[in-house]
């Protein structure tokens, strides 16, 4: 911190020597910060690289609802700004883009971006929002702040800018991952729940040809790895897939056929199970001929043959084989591998691949004694006699041995074939047991039995039949198997015989390969097929196998997953190329976690055939499918873990094909010669403070999103609701410093807004619902900045109760879910409770982790909270030459001072590229204008479809067809997108082709398009002017969709009104005037002088006026900071620099004793001081000034900065003047430097703060003062270790990084006694200038006195006493307090209203020595913008006076809030073009309706009136023609003709030829 | 909406950076609204003109609504503040010719207001129902 900025100043100059630096600025951060920046560098002759992370601009501030302390609407004072960083062409807008790696040094830079994929096409994206309406997928969170729902294909809000769509997606579901097939089962899920049943199905059945079976049977994966089972219950997939399946029957949905070119090459495929028809139903989709070889005379295979009908119904296995048939596969049964057909055969036979998928049917044995005997049967065999339909019999007590679930399956056949008593062996417990625990739960529901840890060891027999199993008991040990599970093992002496008549062993199967005994394929010890596990090729070229050939028993989806790789590889084998496939599955991380809460809890249901208890009928389904409703409730419950999924219902929705799913990522380079950081903050994770009960508790919130309910466009639409029952709340808490000043969290700064914030948002909430009880729990207010304190007080005044103290924790009520708060009221020192309906948590700002990362590529140094380090007398550089920082990643900061950083960083960059400036601006040459004077109005009409955003509701076709017959339209047509590339080149073409004079574009908002039609007429050689928008889609197809007939006529209206006022329009010319170089800056303090040196580092001459004799100002009198650094020796430096600066001409002694012109073109009488009286220092209030001597000197100049400073007020109060030990903080401070101090070694030091200031006379907050008692606390403390030192306050307000400081001073012993505003502290001085001192401590209530050696007051800055006399010669405004006011609070905090003059320094309010500098800056970036262009363009839509009507009046001079108007010739009114700023309040005042706004004359906006209701006459003409049966004769069209014959041409010769005109 | 003579027709003079803005998010928002406004872009309510108005009565509007941002949030300062002005004047002049002053009615609006919008031009159309036809109607186009 200590370092200065001077040290690196030479570290700043670009390159080295001799190359030119380049003329780009890279801005990172679209919020109102890098806008700032970006708009201030395009301006004055930069290229802007603007990189934002987020896929729309307008950061934080984009989601306020209103901004404080003026109440303005966030977006109304943004919006246009965000639109104007889009349209400029000097700005390269990169949205989702970072920062990779950076190359290079100040001037040169070579920066690699990254532009994250956004999955929409920017370019085509309209903001249309169908895609939006159509995607199923709604999501909680991320967007709106957490409250709300939107959906995966989303925009942050409705006006977001550029207005482009975004998908969130980032990872595969879990869902999806866990499938073998990789079905998206989140992406099918979607469209069931909002009951587009085509459109699932669809998308199954692209990775699935088997969605019905697998909708019976599949063993789910998916469900075992569902989000949702960490919660309540999985989401019941398998069941939503069969519904899917069920409910597109029922609707008639049919696979759309498929034409596929018939290929020559044939392939075998042996065995007709899932693996086999899979992957003949691949090849046959890609045109190979299949054969299917079968050696059952059923096809299948284990679907059939394992598995029984109650669970999957024949007609189900039919049908999906059967569309596989009909793709041209031909299946042969009855052809057993190895008997009747060899691999070598099929291949000899000119089969060009061969498919082994036999499958695995040899049941294992366990090989126990007795497993021979009678009644001893194989399960596998057992249940495919049953399934084939043979007679098999069953005995009265049936033992079935295995757990899986073909142990299951075979136990409820058992039972269904008439056994009486049917029980499960199985060693191990419920928990291990592989099969599905709802078929465990089915086959004990219909009455079978399992016995758990249970190991059959021999089955006993009696005349050789088997009569019983005899068991062991067995335990799990700690140790793990193979499997992962923990072993069983036997219980010693546990042995019993358990009896039975029949077991049935089924504990696995193995396939049969004796086919390949004579080594045609190799065979695995296990007696499977050995294949590479990439390929699936087996041994022998050619040869492929799969499913539980290869893997012995797997499950069905594994054996279809199967069948399609080998299908994949063989695809590519039999194309001739390598085999293994590309990978296609990228990388993909663990899911989201979402937001839950234990009030979404959900059970999943089921639906089941039986209530009783016995087993139904051998085909009887147990499990019946969902109907609709459950469905759609059970979809419901998914949680979209993977956001986006990937269902492609916003490919289908959008008309304009931008939906791109495979947008990769990018990465770029660009060439920049600085770089300026503005990326924002992070809200403060309210969770951490786990006391407040955040992402618990439902109506706990955080400050950003209650504004985000405030907002007219947020959520709720801007009503008050609470989160837990959308109920209006009727006790609202913010809690302040959530995050904030607090060590447990390490955020031990103060984020400097949340106080403000907070009590803007109650002031909204007063003004939303009076009745409301608003209560805000703070420590200190912190309303440091300009008109603040007045914005608390007007709180106040409104009901919003302020209380002192942060409650230590919040609880729930659990029948109202108000939150009850415990506190300590301060008065009574009694321990308070009180419940709140809604509790807001103020938390406050930090850095981002995705910051840092991008701080760390560029090597700049952070600070200890982590935010960019800065020098405070060098506020806007970060530690690497040529990075800039501005907003809140310097500081936690508000709106003001982050766009006053932001033109300061601008200034800076363009301070170091001044030799590059405009070397790489764009500009766009057009064609000449055509001369369009004296021509007929020949309107040309375009009316848009827009997709059918448009057209769904307007009959656009029929609009065009009767405008044919409206006068003047010379040529009419509608258009599918006006705005598409090759839209605007017919419409250059038409205007040609027809030689159109006007246009009329019958679209979306002008708001955003009129630009763009502009600048295309201007490319067809038209005046950008002569266009006319109709807004048919944002405001009518789009609100009166409920209104067909309402929607056509309003848009035949506002067509017919455009095409009326466009045959009105005449060309608007803008001239340009001259540019005066160079800057006058009136106040050679700190922020004259700063202003004056960026100014020259930019290459504009200055001429600096001061006063008095002595340049520094106030500076002069301050000797350290709170932060250290060696204030005198900057100032020296500053003004030896001054001086040195050949481009500087300082004029000491002198005032600006007249300012004449305009922007651009101002002249000042500057005249010199005088006299031996003059004394240069300020002329005390209602004083004689001093006396100018000497003739006036004359300065021409571009524009003006007023930095005219502040002083520091000498208070009457608290015996100032009275003893010599009562000082201000200044003389304190200048009395430490000087060694001047005389006190003894254990001192008592008093300080008051507040002093004859937040109070009636001067109710405003000086800003510095608590930072100064804290610095000058601090350094006595230092100088006299023993010293008692007692700082007496009302709000400490160590904003920002400050806070450290306080901190540091409490622990160092300084005591801080708050005092209420109605009991200050009295002072009583007594003999030889003791200081007797007396207060009331509220925290103790107790009433202390104090004998003080020495006593400081905080003292208020005071505005100067000349600024009266200045803001009269200027005609720019003060506020209620005397200092200057800007021209807008918010986003123009260095500009007047008065384009060309600018503001800085305390002259603007009090401010900090880092705050003047940055805001000096700040002022030249804003002044380049004018000084850095020859010649400025005016005229355009202004005002113009007529001087045959007017009559000297003047009532435009005197309302016209830019002073445009002027005496002119004769006395009569002139309106100033390059002053006008086109509102036409002056147009609508004139009592002598001299003056037209051009553009906007009466006759334009009366021709739109006139035609509307030319348009309601004719309608009733012709119901009344009808009525009477006679024709009404058009008589507007006559009155037009006549009209348009003689008045008009008159009136575009009158308009030529008047005197303001532009030719 | 059958029969065209009995709905009423509304003209607004919205501002360029308020209410026209709000009217738009109105769309994006997808909000619902009676189809019988037509809206004319000014650049600030401050440039509307008494003439401008009394001409829509004249040529028979059934109603006028004026719509500028919200007090204290005028991008031209005060021109919003001038147009409250002289709408009140407009309505007292309305009162006199027998129109009645409630056929006009100027709002404040800010853009990011698009339900507001909304409710303006449902409460206009419901009162211009109310209030049936203006008298001036036919003769006004006719003559």
């Amino acid at each position: 911190m200590a370092s200065s900025g001077n040290n690196r100043n030479a570290k700043q100059s670009p390159g080295n020597g001799g190359s030119s630096p380049v003329g780009a600025v890279l801005v990172c951060g679209g919020g109102i910060a890098g806008i700032q920046a970006s708009l201030d560098l395009s301006a004055a002759g930069f290229r802007v690289h603007l990189a934002e992370s987020a896929p729309n601009i307008g950061g934080a501030m984009s989601k306020l609802d209103k901004t404080f302390p003026t109440g303005d609407c966030a977006t109304c004072i943004l919006s246009p700004k965000l639109v104007q960083c889009t349209r400029d062409i000097n700005i390269d807008l990169h949205t989702l883009t970072e920062i990779e790696a950076i190359k290079g040094e100040a001037g040169r830079f070579t920066v690699t971006l990254r532009r994250r994929p956004r999955f929409v096409n920017e370019k085509e994206c309209n903001g249309c929002g169908d895609c939006i309406r159509a995607c199923p997928v709604e999501l909680t969170g991320l967007l709106d702040c957490r409250i709300g729902r939107h959906k995966a294909i989303d925009r942050p809000l409705a006006q977001a800018v550029p207005n482009v769509v975004t998908i969130e997606k980032q990872q595969r579901p879990p869902c999806q991952m866990a499938c073998p097939l990789g079905q998206n089962a989140q992406g099918y899920i979607a469209p069931i729940r909002a009951g587009k049943y085509r459109e699932a199905i669809e998308l199954i059945r692209e990775t699935n040809p088997f969605p019905s079976i697998c909708g019976y049977v599949c063993h789910h994966p998916c469900e075992a790895a569902c989000e949702r089972g960490r919660y309540d219950d999985p989401i019941a997939i398998r069941a939503l897939k069969r519904f899917a399946v069920e409910k597109a029957a029922e609707i008639g949905w049919t696979p759309a056929p498929i034409e596929v070119e018939r290929r020559p090459e044939r392939v075998a495929i042996i065995g007709a199970g899932p693996a086999g028809l899979a992957a003949a139903n691949r090849l046959a989709r890609e045109g190979y001929g299949v054969t299917v070889f079968e050696a059952a005379e059923v096809l299948g295979g284990m679907l059939r043959l394992g598995i029984p009908e109650f669970r999957l119904p024949r007609h189900i296995i039919d049908a999906e084989i059967e569309a596989i048939r009909a793709l041209g596969v031909e299946i042969r049964t009855g052809m057993k591998l190895g008997e009747n057909i060899t691999i070598e055969g099929l291949l000899s036979e000119g089969y060009r691949a061969v498919f082994i998928a036999t499958g695995a049917y040899m049941g294992n044995r366990m090989g126990i004694e007795g497993e021979n005997l009678a009644g001893v049967h194989v399960g596998l065999d057992f249940i495919r006699r049953a399934n084939l339909g043979e007679r098999v019999s069953v005995g009265k007590r049936v033992a079935v041995i295995g757990g899986g679930n073909a142990a299951v399956d075979v136990a409820r056949v058992a039972k269904r074939l008439g056994a009486g008593e049917v029980t499960i062996l199985y060693r191990r417990t419920r928990h291990e047991m592989p099969a599905d625990p709802l078929e465990v739960a089915d086959a004990m529901y219909e009455g079978a039995r399992v016995r758990f840890l249970t190991q059959p060891v021999r089955i006993v027999a009696s005349n050789g039949r088997a009569t019983g199993v005899e068991c062991v008991r067995m335990r799990l040990s700690d140790e793990k198997d193979l499997s992962g599970r923990r072993r069983p093992v036997p219980i010693e002496g546990s042995e019993h015989v358990l009896p039975f008549d029949t077991v049935l062993i089924a504990i696995g199967q193995t396939p049969d390969t004796k086919f390949a005994e004579h080594g045609s394929v190799r065979v695995s010890k296990w007696s499977t097929i050995e294949v590479d596990p990439e390929t699936m090729q087996t041994s022998r070229p050619g040869v492929f196998a799969g499913g539980d050939v290869v893997v012995g028993a797997g499950t069905l989806v594994e054996a279809i997953a199967a069948g399609q790789r080998a299908a994949a590889t063989m695809l590519r084998y039999l194309a001739g190329e390598s085999l293994p496939e590309p990978n296609l599955t990228s990388g993909v991380a663990g899911p989201r976690r979402p937001q839950w809460s234990e009030q979404d809890r959900l059970r999943f249901e089921r639906m089941l055939a039986d209530g009783g208890v016995a087993p139904a009928p051998r085909a009887t389904l147990t499990e019946l499918g969902y109907d609709e409703k459950l469905a759609q409730r059970e979809a419901a419950r998914c949680l979209n873990c993977g956001l986006c999924a990937e269902c492609m219902e916003c490919v289908r929705a959008c008309k304009r094909n931008a939906v791109a799913h495979n947008q990769p990522e990018e990465r770029f380079d660009v060439e920049v010669g600085a770089i300026i950081l503005a990326p924002g903050y992070d809200a403060f994770d309210a969770k951490i403070k786990g006391e407040f009960g955040f992402g618990h508790y439902l109506n706990v919130i955080t400050g950003l999103q209650f504004e985000r309910m405030l907002s007219a466009s947020g959520p709720t639409l801007g009503a008050l609701r609470r989160p837990s029952d959308a109920a209006k709340p009727r006790r609202i808490a913010f809690i302040q410093c959530v995050g904030s000043r607090d060590t447990t969290c390490d955020n031990d700064y103060c984020s400097a807004v949340c106080c403000m914030a907070s009590t803007k948002q109650a002031i909204l909430v007063k003004e939303h619902e009076p009745a409301t009880d608003v209560t805000i729990f703070y420590i200190d207010l912190r309303a440091f900045g300009k008109d603040f304190d007045r914005y608390c007080d007007r709180a106040r005044k409104l009901g919003v109760r302020y209380v002192r103290a942060i409650p230590s924790r919040l609880m729930q009520m659990p029948d109202t879910r108000d939150s009850r708060l415990a506190y300590i009221d301060e008065k009574t020192m009694k321990r308070v409770e009180e419940e709140f309906g809604l509790v807001v948590l103020s938390s406050g700002l930090e850095p981002s982790a995705r910051l840092l990362e991008q701080a760390a590529r560029l090597g700049i140094r952070l600070n200890e909270w982590a935010f960019a380090a800065t020098d405070r007398l060098a506020p806007v550089r970060t530690s690497v030459a040529g990075i800039f920082v501005a907003g809140a990643f310097e500081e936690p900061k508000d709106i003001p001072d982050s766009v006053v950083q932001a033109s300061g960083a601008a200034a800076e960059a363009m301070a170091l590229l001044a030799r590059a400036r405009g070397s790489l601006l764009r500009t766009k040459v057009y064609p000449p204008q055509r001369d369009v004077k004296g021509e007929p109005p020949r309107v040309g009409v375009f009316v848009c479809h827009c997709g059918s955003n448009i057209a769904a509701v307007v009959d656009v076709e029929k609009i065009v067809e009767r405008l044919s017959a409206m006068p003047h339209v010379a040529y009419a047509e509608h258009t599918l997108y006006a705005c598409a590339d090759d839209s605007q080149a017919h419409l250059r073409e038409m205007i040609a082709e027809h030689r159109l004079n006007c246009v009329v574009v019958a679209s979306c908002t002008p708001r955003t398009h009129e630009p763009i039609f502009r600048d295309t007429l201007r490319e067809a050689g038209l005046n950008p002017c002569l266009l006319e928008m109709a807004n048919i889609r944002d405001q009518c197809s789009w609100v009166h969709a409920d209104n067909r007939d309402g929607a056509n006529r309003k848009a035949a209206d506002l067509v017919r009104m455009a095409v009326a006022r466009a045959a009105q329009l005449s060309p608007l010319q803008e001239d340009s005037i001259a540019v005066r170089p160079g800057a006058l800056v009136v106040g050679g303090g700190l922020a004259g002088l700063t202003a004056a040196l960026s100014l020259a580092e930019q290459s504009f001459s200055v001429n600096v006026v001061e006063k008095s004799d002595r340049l520094g100002g106030t500076l002069n009198d301050i000797h350290s900071q709170l932060e250290g650094g060696d204030i005198p020796a900057f100032l020296r430096d500053l003004i030896a620099r001054v001086e040195n600066q050949p481009l500087i001409k300082v004029h000491r002694q002198t005032t600006v004793a007249k300012v004449t012109g305009f922007v651009g073109n101002f002249t000042s009488e500057l005249k010199r001081n005088g006299g031996a009286g003059c004394q240069p220092v300020d002329v005390p209030e209602g004083g004689a000034g001093c006396q100018p001597v000497g003739s006036p000197e004359r300065i021409e100049h571009g524009v003006l900065i007023v930095a005219t400073g502040a002083t520091e007020h000498k208070p009457t109060s608290f015996g100032y003047g009275k003893s010599p030990r009562v000082v201000t903080q200044l003389e304190l401070d200048g009395r430490l430097a000087r060694g001047e101090l005389d006190l003894p070694e254990e001192p008592t030091i008093a300080m008051i703060q507040c002093v004859e200031q937040r109070c009636a006379e001067r109710p405003y907050c000086s800003r510095v003062c608590c930072a100064a008692a804290v610095k000058n606390a601090l350094a006595l403390r230092l100088r006299y270790p023993k010293s008692r030192i007692a700082v007496f306050y009302r709000d400490m307000r160590t904003y920002g990084f400050r806070e450290k400081y306080y901190k540091q001073a409490r622990e160092a012993g300084v005591l801080f006694i708050r005092y209420e505003e109605d009991r200050p502290p009295q002072v009583a001085i007594g003999e030889g200038g003791s200081v007797r001192l007396e207060t009331f401590d509220p925290t103790i209530q107790r009433r202390m006195e104090l004998d003080a050696d020495l006593l400081a007051l905080s003292v208020p800055m005071s505005p100067r006493a000349d600024r009266e006399e200045l803001s009269t010669l200027l005609r720019v405004p003060l506020n209620a307090d005397g200092f200057f006011l800007e021209a807008h609070m918010k986003l123009r905090p260095v500009d007047f209203a008065s384009e060309g003059i600018f503001l800085c320094g305390t002259a603007h309010a009090p401010k900090f020595i880092n705050e003047t500098i940055a805001q000096a800056k700040a002022a030249t970036a804003r002044a380049a913008s004018v000084l850095s262009r020859k010649r400025m363009p005016v005229g355009g839509q202004i005002s113009w006076v007529d001087p045959d009507k007017c009559v000297g009046c003047m009532t435009c001079y005197s309302i016209c809030p830019y002073m445009a108007p002027r005496v002119g010739a004769d006395n009569k009114a002139e309106v100033q073009p390059a002053i006008c700023m086109g509102c036409g309040i002056c147009a609508a005042e004139c009592p002598a309706m001299a003056i037209q706004l051009r553009h906007y004359t009466n006759e334009q906006v009366l021709a739109s009136v006139e035609e509307l209701l030319n348009v309601r006459a004719e309608e009733r003409a012709a119901v009344a023609g009808e009525d009477s049966g006679e024709g009404v004769a058009p008589i507007r069209w006559t009155r037009r003709a006549v009209r348009s014959a003689s008045q008009e041409a008159g009136e575009r010769e009158a308009a030529a030829t008047l005197p303001g005109a532009k030719k | 909406m059958g029969n065209n003579g009995s709905e009423p027709v509304i003209l607004a003079f919205c501002c360029h950076y308020c209410a026209y803005a709000a009217a738009d998010l109105a769309g994006s928002l997808r909000l619902s609204y009676p189809p019988n406004v037509r809206v004319l872009r000014v650049p600030c309510t401050g440039k509307v003109e008494v003439t401008h108005v009394l001409r829509a009565f004249e040529w028979g509007v059934d109603g006028v609504i004026v719509a500028g941002c919200l007090e204290g949030g005028c991008h031209f300062l005060e021109g919003n503040l001038r147009a409250r002005k002289r709408v009140e004047r407009t309505r007292q002049l309305l009162d006199e010719i027998g129109l009645g002053r409630e056929r006009l009615e100027m709002f404040n609006l800010s853009s990011a207001e698009g339900p507001r919008f909304a409710e303006i031009v449902r409460e206009m159309t419901e009162r211009l129902r109310r209030l049936g036809p203006s008298p001036l109607r036919c003769e006004g186009v006719l003559q």
